[in-house]
């Protein structure tokens, strides 16, 4: 047995999944001989040949637009794009037209949209992204996020099968930092947060990059004597409002945490739900660590003040916990 | 044609008399375009079609019946009252139902045909979009890409001189717009947009080449949008000197000409077809007109192929967790 990267776990699950279905094929721009920006996938050409590993032009629309008429037709496409970033320049077919058929046409569109995602690789204001937002709030898509290895292959081979488009938002912080045993890894259903810490006096609720920060901070006030509840989500839309209610219910504070901005990110959610659900469960008001409102500077230090980390996230945990 | 033309008059009759509600576009001028390029398609050739594309939709088999039940919003059209017009194609059928922004069908065509090619059936795919559609960015990236790939894919441009209010001398600045065909690679014409039969040898043309795996065609229709861009719209911008002058072109006036000139169809007989269509489209809006509206909470349904009803996120008292 051998341990996996996150960005191998992908890899492993696209394979997988493209030895298991025929339908399932890859488009993007450099996933071919080069094996894609960050390798995801490496030796699928050579093993599935041109038909199965698409390589395009750098056209964003384009990618979009195809794997929806390929999935349409029945296919089972997987797109890359090269960052998240570069989403924008194909929006509208997935807020428009992938988001829309099923409502429109009952016609099923399983397609998953490969998104690397995020901040703390000094990738500055058009690589750093964290886009969840934009398609949370689109209904009709599906939002999934993964923060290990285990999860990242679990919830992909679930995004394949799904019949609904599935936004995948992968973690590039992530891609090569900790490792997971993958054997026996199977798809891990949506809408299932897993509680990645338990605790008594404070819930952490967060995704993708912050789970491991929260971890961290987590680690360091139980030194202090707290035990802080860390639930990673794992999938936005949906989400699993019940686990959140049921931890608030049991600790009765709550810091909410993602990398994406502040204002009108999908935190602002949680925070309403729980407002809505659990306000006689509260000691304390819902509190949010999130990046400030601004594009994602390029210089590390600047990077490291705009974004969360451990340290904020424990500072944030103290104040609640005091409150 | 004369179906198309007789059920889009009857359209805009039903939307004056307020029967027929919101956007009502027409392909009144289209008729020859939208007929005789779908004409030669193959039962598994696949449709992507616009709008104004009545007589495309005719010729696939969608019947006067469920093109009135999709107009009049009934629980019984296809999208069942969820969207409207010409947005028909359900899962299973060779059409696929567009969406609102026109250009974006294009690489959803050549997805369409991308995977045809991988299911390993030889099928051509026609999409058109008028004249303004050619002026966006997903245009582009899709015919360079069918062209790339070498896909069977007939674009038609239907250069009916306005896009809403916009003439042509706004739009765009080359001499002809199939003259675009050789930046991509592939053989553009263009035709004479009211002569069924000439468009009809043109598409016939490209579909041969298409399944002789020679890739994508480009042929530009021109013809005159005889209406406004939706029926609000009293199209004063047309000179009306221009408009008189196009009648003498309609296309379906052109091709009984030459049934006649060719003795394949009498006045007679024309005038017998004519009555039928007639009847058939009276029968069609009464059988639509007595169909059931769609409930209002219908509106809320089907957004996804697969979701739990646990999923939804519950608002106010009237919830409990799972035990």
């Amino acid at each position: 047995m051998s341990e996996a990267t996150y960005i191998a776990a992908i890899r492993e699950a696209l394979v997988e999944e493209m030895e298991r279905d025929a339908r399932v094929f890859c488009i993007g721009e450099d996933i071919g001989h080069f094996g894609g920006a960050f390798k995801a996938t490496e030796g699928l050409l050579e093993k599935f040949g041109r038909g199965r590993v698409v390589d395009t032009p750098i056209a964003e629309g384009l990618i979009l637009g195809v794997a929806i008429g390929a999935a349409v037709r029945g296919l089972r496409p997987v797109a890359e794009m090269q960052f998240a970033d570069f989403v924008a320049c194909g929006f509208s077919q997935l807020a428009y037209n992938a988001s829309t058929f099923h409502y429109r046409l009952g016609v099923s569109v399983p397609m998953v949209v490969r998104l690397p995602s995020g901040g703390h690789v000094g990738g500055g204001p058009f690589h750093s992204k964290n886009p969840e937002a934009w398609f949370t709030h689109t209904p009709g898509l599906k939002v999934v996020a993964p923060a290990t290895p285990r999860d990242a292959k679990g919830l992909l081979l679930s995004a394949i099968r799904d019949p609904d488009p599935v936004i995948y938002l992968e973690q590039k912080y992530l891609y090569r930092r900790e490792k997971d045993e993958l054997e026996g890894v199977e798809a891990i259903p949506f809408g299932r947060a897993s509680i990645a810490r338990e605790g008594q006096h404070a819930t952490v609720v967060t995704y993708a990059n912050t789970v491991s920060m929260a971890l961290a901070a987590a680690e360091t006030l139980a030194a202090r004597g707290y035990e802080i509840e860390v639930i990673d989500l794992r999938t936005l839309v949906p989400w699993d409002w019940e686990t959140v209610v049921r931890s608030v219910d049991k600790t009765g504070r709550v810091l909410v945490v993602h990398e994406a901005t502040r204002t009108s990110g999908f935190g602002g959610e949680i925070a309403a739900t729980i407002a809505d659900l659990a306000f006689d469960r509260l000691d304390a008001p819902v509190r949010r660590v999130a990046a400030l409102d601004t594009p994602t500077p390029a210089e590390k230090q600047m990077e490291s003040y705009v974004l969360p980390d451990a340290d904020k996230i424990e500072a944030a945990l103290t104040d609640l916990l005091l409150y | 044609m004369i179906t198309s033309r007789r059920i889009e008059r009857r359209v805009i009759d039903l939307y004056r008399q307020g029967i027929i509600t919101g956007g009502c576009y027409t392909g009144i001028g289209n008729e020859a375009t939208s007929v005789a390029t779908a004409f030669p398609l193959a039962e598994h050739d696949v449709l992507v079609p616009t709008h104004r594309d009545m007589g495309s939709h005719v010729v696939r088999g969608h019947t006067p019946v469920q093109i009135m039940q999709q107009y009049l919003k009934r629980a019984t059209g296809q999208t069942r009252g969820k969207d409207s017009s010409l947005h028909m194609g359900r899962e299973g059928s060779n059409i696929v139902g567009m969406i609102s922004h026109l250009a974006h069908m294009a690489p959803v065509a050549v997805g369409v045909a991308l995977a045809e090619r991988q299911l390993g059936r030889n099928s051509c795919v026609l999409t058109t979009v008028g004249d303004g559609a050619t002026s966006l960015g997903d245009f582009h990236e899709a015919l360079n890409f069918a062209a790339v790939q070498k896909l069977p894919v007939l674009f038609v441009i239907v250069n009916n001189q306005y896009a809403y209010s916009t003439p042509v001398s706004l739009q765009y600045a080359c001499d002809k717009l199939s003259d675009r065909a050789a930046g991509y690679g592939m053989p553009g014409e263009t035709v004479d947009g009211t002569d069924a039969v000439e468009v009809y040898d043109a598409a016939r043309r490209a579909y041969t080449r298409g399944r002789r795996g020679e890739g994508p065609t480009l042929i530009e229709s021109v013809t005159m949008r005889a209406r406004g861009h939706s029926e609000h719209d009293d199209f004063k911008y047309v000179p009306s000197d221009l408009l008189e002058a196009w009648w003498r072109w309609d296309p379906i006036e052109r091709f009984e000409r030459y049934l006649e000139e060719h003795h394949v169809m009498t006045a007679e007989e024309r005038r017998s077809v004519g009555e039928d269509v007639d009847h058939e489209i009276e029968r069609a809006i009464d059988i639509a007109r007595a169909d059931p509206m769609p409930t209002p909470e219908s509106g809320a349904d089907g957004v996804y192929r697969y979701w739990e009803p646990r999923w939804t996120v519950p608002s106010g008292e009237d919830w409990e967790l799972e035990p």
